[in-house]
């Protein structure tokens, strides 16, 4: 399978792949282009002139509902969300590398924190405000609801960058007298921070498109997939399209802002990789 | 020492905990405890009642949406685990390059990051009346009218749940298989074993445990669903978590969360049952 000319198994697995991609990014490309059609166009092809109509019209409040103030709530949630993901994963990742009583029970927590169906935790944050008394909002209960699924997906990784870590690093720091907190932040964060950037994707993405664990816990202001999902029932025009456009936009820029730093640590990393006989 | 080593572990894990306990545990017990509440058109009252239950599990539409909600779990699982298990192949044992094996299976999962509700509204263009695929079947002579099962029936809610979660059967096959030592397919070849030998008795037993993580996460989410459901029915089809979802715009609380405490027994022995096949903390 290593050596030799590519067998009939290679191109026929390699056709089945290109088909999959095309499935997955297919539907997405049709919608980009859409959203350009011209003001007299409607939700399928052929496309009537091609025209920024619709993004226009997007930005115009009574049309849409509340476009730009759903998408500055998402944001906001979303940077929120990614924060508090990448700092509590970190720190409970330290954590798990030594037994403590209750690990167990914290790990398992997290793991039914993901298969637990969204739904539920939704209907039950916004049942557990009801009965409290309490108004739910995208700041206080959506904030909670949508830590629920970006923690355990930050503690995995964690898990898994941990189990490859080298501990002799940290070693040497104390031997060199570095504190506990001067080792974290001059040597562990350093080297793990590709990793993190990694957790700050999922907090960011995963809460940005979030929909059914805002369902219940949003309260009165949507965040962006509610309102896109209230756009989706009245709204019969390619302004949909726009909406998905620059959606799908703004999740591809921080996709690739992501990736790209970690390229490019990886790649100094490679570049500094020892500064033997270069101490000044 | 010891003593100060612990507690700082507790703390570093203590955010985390936290999180947990306020917005996993309690909500949980809140819908056990609601289940059992009393309600009225207007709101909850506070009593320990099964009826919220008997009226759920006396009535055929709950066993009829049930049995539809694990059918299409079956179905979505059987496609997802088929096509996941195919492209993880591919790149596993079929790309020779390592940076081309990281591209592609970037290229796999990128559409992770992005919105669901997005990527369903993705599909009008093709499944509608007028949509892509009816025009070009028409054009082609091969039917006259268009094809009303495309959007808003069954088909297209399976479609989109494929097109969605086929990625989280991808990742931990993938996972699994970038972990297989590659001496154990030499000694297979060397042994007389064929391609396809090699692939059964080898590789297959040797991915369960990233087959049984990625079929955790499809049928979860699946079990769980209703927006998927609603949006690429029409309306047409059932869910439990849609079944859900109609009693809450009801205001009817405590059914629905009766319905969810059963739904969550039936996730939870579904997980269980998986996970007897699988130690996932040694998977990481």
């Amino acid at each position: 399978m290593q050596h030799g000319k590519r067998g009939p198994a290679f191109w026929l697995l390699g056709a089945f792949f290109c088909l999959f991609v095309l499935f997955l990014y297919g539907p997405t490309l049709t919608i980009l282009i859409l959203s350009f059609q011209g003001p007299g166009g409607g939700l399928t092809f052929p496309m009537n002139g091609v025209s920024l109509h619709w993004f226009r019209n997007l930005f115009e409040k009574q049309m849409v509902g509340d476009f730009a103030g759903s998408l500055q709530r998402s944001l906001i949630l979303g940077a929120a969300v990614m924060l508090v993901t990448v700092v509590a994963s970190f720190s409970a990742g330290l954590a798990f590398r030594s037994r403590f009583r209750g690990s167990g029970i914290i790990f398992y927590l997290a793991i039914a924190s993901l298969i637990v169906p969204s739904i539920l935790i939704s209907l039950g944050i916004g049942l557990l405000y009801r009965v409290l008394g309490w108004d739910p909002a995208w700041y206080s209960s959506a904030f909670g609801a949508h830590l629920t699924w970006t923690l355990p997906f930050g503690l995995l990784i964690m898990f898994a960058v941990f189990n490859r870590f080298d501990r002799r690093y940290e070693e040497a720091a104390r031997d060199l007298g570095a504190t506990s907190w001067q080792t974290i932040r001059h040597v562990v964060v350093p080297i793990l921070l590709p990793s993190l950037i990694g957790v700050g994707l999922f907090g960011f993405t995963l809460s940005y498109d979030e929909f059914a664990r805002s369902l219940y816990t949003a309260g009165t202001f949507n965040t962006l997939p509610l309102e896109i999902y209230g756009m989706t029932t009245n709204v019969t025009t390619p302004v949909l399209y726009a909406l998905g456009t620059v959606t799908t936009g703004v999740s591809f820029v921080v996709i690739a802002l992501s990736l790209l730093s970690v390229a490019w640590l990886r790649r100094r990393r490679a570049r500094h990789g020892s500064d033997a006989g270069k101490a000044a | 020492m010891s003593r100060v080593k612990s507690w700082v572990t507790y703390l570093q894990v203590a955010p985390l905990a936290l999180v947990f306990l306020l917005f996993l545990i309690v909500p949980i017990a809140t819908i056990v405890v609601v289940s059992f509440f009393d309600y009225n058109t207007t709101q909850i009252i506070p009593a320990f009642l099964l009826q919220n239950y008997e009226e759920l599990l006396l009535s055929p539409v709950t066993w009829r949406t049930y049995q539809q909600t694990i059918q299409f779990a079956l179905i979505t699982w059987a496609l997802t685990l088929g096509i996941g298990f195919t492209v993880a192949y591919f790149v596993a044992f079929h790309v020779r390059s390592p940076t081309m094996q990281t591209v592609l299976f970037l290229i796999c999962t990128i559409p992770f990051w992005t919105s669901n509700v997005i990527r369903m509204i993705s599909w009008i263009p093709f499944l509608g009346r007028h949509g892509l695929a009816n025009t070009t079947l028409i054009n082609l002579g091969l039917i006259n009218e268009p094809l009303e099962f495309l959007l808003y029936s069954d088909f297209s809610v399976v479609l989109a749940y494929v097109h969605l979660y086929t990625l989280f059967m991808v990742v931990p096959i993938f996972n699994s298989m970038m972990r297989i030592d590659r001496s154990l397919l030499e000694a297979a070849r060397d042994a007389g074993a064929s391609g396809w030998q090699t692939l059964v008795n080898v590789i297959l037993p040797l991915c369960k445990p990233g087959i049984a993580i990625g079929s955790i996460f499809v049928v979860t989410i699946v079990m769980g669903d209703f927006v998927t459901v609603r949006m690429m029915s029409g309306g047409l089809s059932a869910s439990v978590g849609l079944m859900m979802a109609n009693a809450m715009s009801l205001l009817q609380y405590p059914a629905a969360a009766a319905n969810a405490v059963i739904l969550l027994l039936l996730v939870l022995f579904i997980v269980a049952a998986m996970m007897r096949l699988v130690d996932i903390r040694k998977e990481l």
